[in-house]
């Protein structure tokens, strides 16, 4: 096994910072970056659960009259009524806002930042200043994105997808004027601090692991940090190139995505020569390895719960550590099945589809293993653990209605349906949430040196876990009835009159379930200053991040780095004097 | 905590599936042979992936009762099991690629095998907010298209070309009637933005895209009204961007153009 012993004087290791900017605006620390992104993630997910609350409200009660709606959007709801295309700039910045700035954030850039440097026994990440800027850019693409609301036209109204040409046309609607300018450069922003992000990261790994510490005795965290990251650096670039040409077609007069001979409101467009099929190839291209983006961490963090709090090694590790690269190395070759329809070339369905069916195999590995880790276990039943456990039901529902969409005969009447929204909802907007969840519940005693509120968690757990199952369990019966997304309001289509009493459900599990959240917001932010003291390992879990402090000193090991001698799953082991052996005790000793 | 958390998976899992059997919100009827061959793969895949969300959600559930329960043995030190490993992930490879394969035919009848002879053409061309469909008429040529004589208010929403003979027993209607049991090749267009076109009951969909001409053919088999919605998001009228697809005999087909035409 190859023992990194890099020199820990060759690390750049700065002093501990003094001064509240030093340490807590402008800091060079992992860990309070960590939290910043963490933070960051938390208003954009609590604006997003606004805006979805706005658009569940509006689909069932479409002329109600929406206190503060009037005054915060003048154009788009006059008199606290929602016009449907402000409907449509809602859903566009709901999804634009959940994708990048919560399941983009939290998973990667948050727990990522603060858990790996000591996950992995080192003092920080390999490149701090750098990291500090990608947070600054990434807090300042938040603000430009933000500001597309209060621009004149408003917020663009083409999803988070942004097809032009009705993007690319300030002619096409409302919002698709400096709004949709705005919704480009806040992408462009993001991509480039993610792809600065991703250096660091992969840097980190490759270079800064303590002595002892083989990539496969790295705990399943890491790796899933480590993909992740390759697979921003190979896409976010991507997704940058492409925005930066769907600018150009807007104001500097190229024609990338848009052809000849449009005519928009009697008025003919000055372009020609582009392909809109160029855009949905690159932007899936990106967009499909950006799912597995947002969901590989909450995955790694799934492994390390559970692991922890079955007392027992993760089933499988190696089989983990390559499922977690097959879907990594496949995420890059299904993009075509978000275009089945979209006038590709029906010839190359089959091989996106194949790929795409392929896909669910490492998915199915993970899910048999976390369920062979519960197996012959000794449960504890804490917060993180009810996630990491509902994050197995939740996977298993949204990954197995890929099956269907995977499939393009299936597709043909699916696609552009709720049973999208539904798939993509319970496998990103449900289990990647809970896999923040628990990661939350997991490191909050770390991080802050306070224990959050075990009863308050569990309430949060029932809460939640029923209401997104009865929030988006019923879209999946829409699709079924072939109910279109993207739809403003129900009075234009007469089949959908059918689906009535199923979205009045919904909006009213929405409304409970958004509000089962003040739960979580409260016990966090109390706990932080009134819970009772954490003590260095409150888990008895085996990785690095519990020896140190709770939390941890400024380069994190106070000088005496770790050395690794075993896995990070040493749970339970026979003959041992506890049943948990940690990463950096040396042999024979509990 | 055990019983209660494996009863709320079970009963979360059970929910969610108890409409698939009541059928309460359900496929519309299918209308064609494709549609049908639609309705095969999608039954295959629910009863495949249906076992697999049991087994999966019902396994789940017993794991965390069985062993979250009190129970004063150590918990197992095991590392995993390849045999096993090698066995799931066969199945479940075995199971996905098989889906995909069977699938594939469907599709490939749909797509690969080029119109069927005598297929009536009809033209179908999206805009923002409304269907336009166009009948080439007795001569059965389609008029050259200027987008400069579009006139939407003046009935010439297509933009025929007036210098064109061909166009000019052209039928220009906001909804589309075929006659049963004849093959129908659909040429789609847009004017302005992406659209698409989606009739359930046909199990077919098909986005409009700027620059492109596509086609896809149907034989509809059942008689019938059935709506037309756009399916891609293409502004603030999306969602009421509807039109008509009926399917009549053959001689209310016959005068439903000559209706048409006259106007």
């Amino acid at each position: 096994m190859a023992e990194m012993a890099h020199s820990h004087a060759a690390v750049h290791v700065h002093a501990a910072p003094t001064g509240f900017i030093r340490k807590y605006i402008f800091s060079l620390d992992h860990k309070v970056i960590g939290i910043q992104y963490y933070l960051l993630s938390l208003v954009a997910v609590f604006i997003g659960m606004v805006l979805s609350l706005l658009m569940r409200w509006h689909l069932v009660w479409p002329s109600a009259k929406i206190p503060l709606l009037g005054s915060l959007f003048p154009e788009g709801a006059a008199g606290g009524v929602m016009t449907p295309e402000l409907y449509l700039s809602l859903m566009t910045m709901h999804g634009t806002i959940m994708v990048f700035f919560v399941l983009t954030t939290a998973p990667q850039s948050g727990f990522g930042n603060y858990v790996l440097p000591i996950q992995i026994g080192a003092a920080d990440m390999a490149f701090p200043t750098l990291n500090m800027l990608s947070f600054w850019v990434t807090f300042v693409g938040f603000l430009v994105l933000l500001a597309a609301f209060f621009v004149t036209g408003g917020a663009p109204l083409s999803g988070w997808t942004g097809y032009p040409p009705l993007s690319a046309l300030p002619e096409a609607g409302p919002g698709q004027g400096t709004g949709q300018t705005l919704w480009i450069v806040s992408l462009a922003i993001f991509s480039a601090a993610s792809l600065l992000g991703a250096l660091n990261f992969i840097t980190t790994i490759l270079d800064l692991r303590a002595r002892g510490m083989s990539l496969l005795r790295m705990p399943l965290t890491c790796w899933t940090w480590f993909v992740t990251a390759i697979l921003g650096l190979l896409a976010f670039g991507v997704l940058l190139a492409a925005g930066a040409l769907l600018l150009m077609d807007r104001v500097a007069g190229t024609s990338f995505f848009v052809p000849g001979g449009l005519v928009v409101s009697d008025k003919i467009i000055d372009h020609s020569g582009g392909s809109p099929l160029l855009w949905q190839h690159l932007f899936w291209f990106f967009g499909h390895p950006e799912v597995y983006i947002a969901i590989l961490p909450g995955m790694g963090v799934v492994s390390q719960v559970l692991s922890t709090f079955s007392r027992k090694p993760i089933f499988g590790y190696k089989a983990m550590v390559f499922a977690v690269i097959s879907i990594g190395v496949l995420g890059f070759g299904v993009w075509g099945h978000h275009m089945f329809v979209s006038g590709m070339s029906p010839y190359s369905a089959i091989a996106f589809s194949v790929l795409t069916m392929a896909i669910g195999v490492p998915s199915a590995i993970k899910t048999f293993n976390w369920l062979g880790t519960l197996l012959g276990g000794k449960i504890r039943f804490t917060s993180p653990m009810l996630f990491a456990i509902g994050f197995v039901s939740l996977f298993v529902t949204g990954g197995l209605s890929g099956i269907f969409l995977g499939q393009p005969a299936i597709d043909l009447f699916f696609q552009d349906t709720y049973f999208v929204v539904a798939h993509f909802h319970m496998i990103m907007g449900v289990a990647s949430i809970f896999g923040i969840f628990a990661g939350t519940y997991y490191w909050f005693p770390k991080m802050f040196g306070r224990m959050m509120s075990e009863p308050l968690g569990k309430l949060h757990f029932w809460f939640t876990f029923i209401g997104v199952y009865s929030v988006f369990g019923p879209m999946h019966y829409l699709g079924l009835t072939a109910h279109p997304r993207r739809y403003s309001e129900l009075t234009g289509v007469k089949y959908l009159a059918q689906s009535e009493p199923l979205h009045l459900f919904m909006t009213v599990a929405a409304v409970i379930t958004v509000a089962a959240q003040l739960l979580f917001f409260f016990n966090l932010f109390w706990s932080m200053r009134k819970g009772p003291q954490a003590p260095m390992n409150p888990w008895e879990a085996t990785t690095l991040e519990w020896t140190v402090p709770s939390p941890p000193p400024h380069d994190n090991f106070a000088g005496a780095y770790p050395v690794v001698y075993r896995g990070a799953y040493e749970y339970s082991v026979p003959g041992a004097a506890k049943d948990y052996l940690m990463q950096s005790e040396p042999d024979g000793k509990g | 905590m055990p019983l209660l958390l494996a009863i709320v998976i079970w009963g979360v899992a059970l929910g969610l599936a108890i409409p698939f059997f009541t059928r309460t919100w359900w496929l519309p009827q299918a209308i064609s042979g494709h549609a049908r061959t639609v309705d095969e793969q999608f039954m295959l895949t629910l009863y495949g992936t249906g076992l697999v969300f049991v087994l999966a959600q019902g396994a789940l559930g017993y794991l965390v009762w069985k062993y979250g329960r009190r129970r004063t043995e150590a918990a197992v030190y095991s590392h995993g099991n390849n045999t096993m490993e090698a066995l799931w992930t066969a199945a479940t490879g075995i199971l996905f690629i098989g889906l995909a394969i069977a699938g594939e035919r469907v599709w490939a009848r749909v797509y690969y095998l080029g119109t069927p002879e005598g297929a009536i053409p009809i033209e179908l061309t999206g805009q923002q907010f409304a269907w336009n469909v166009r009948y080439p008429g007795p001569d059965g040529k389609f008029g050259a298209l200027d987008i400069r004589q579009i006139n939407d208010s003046g009935g010439n929403p297509v933009g025929i070309d007036s210098k064109d003979p061909a166009g000019k027993d052209d039928i220009t209607v906001p909804t589309m009637a075929v006659p049963v049991h004849r093959p129908v090749v659909l040429i789609l267009r847009t004017k302005d933005v992406t659209h698409s076109f989606f009739v359930p009951e046909l199990r077919l969909k098909q986005d409009t895209v700027p620059g492109l001409e596509i086609r896809i053919h149907f034989t509809a088999d059942r008689t019938g009204t059935f709506e037309i919605a756009c399916a891609e998001l293409c502004g603030l009228g999306h969602y009421k961007m509807r039109s008509f697809l009926e399917v009549l005999e053959p001689p209310e087909y016959e005068k439903w153009l000559r209706e048409r035409a006259r106007q």
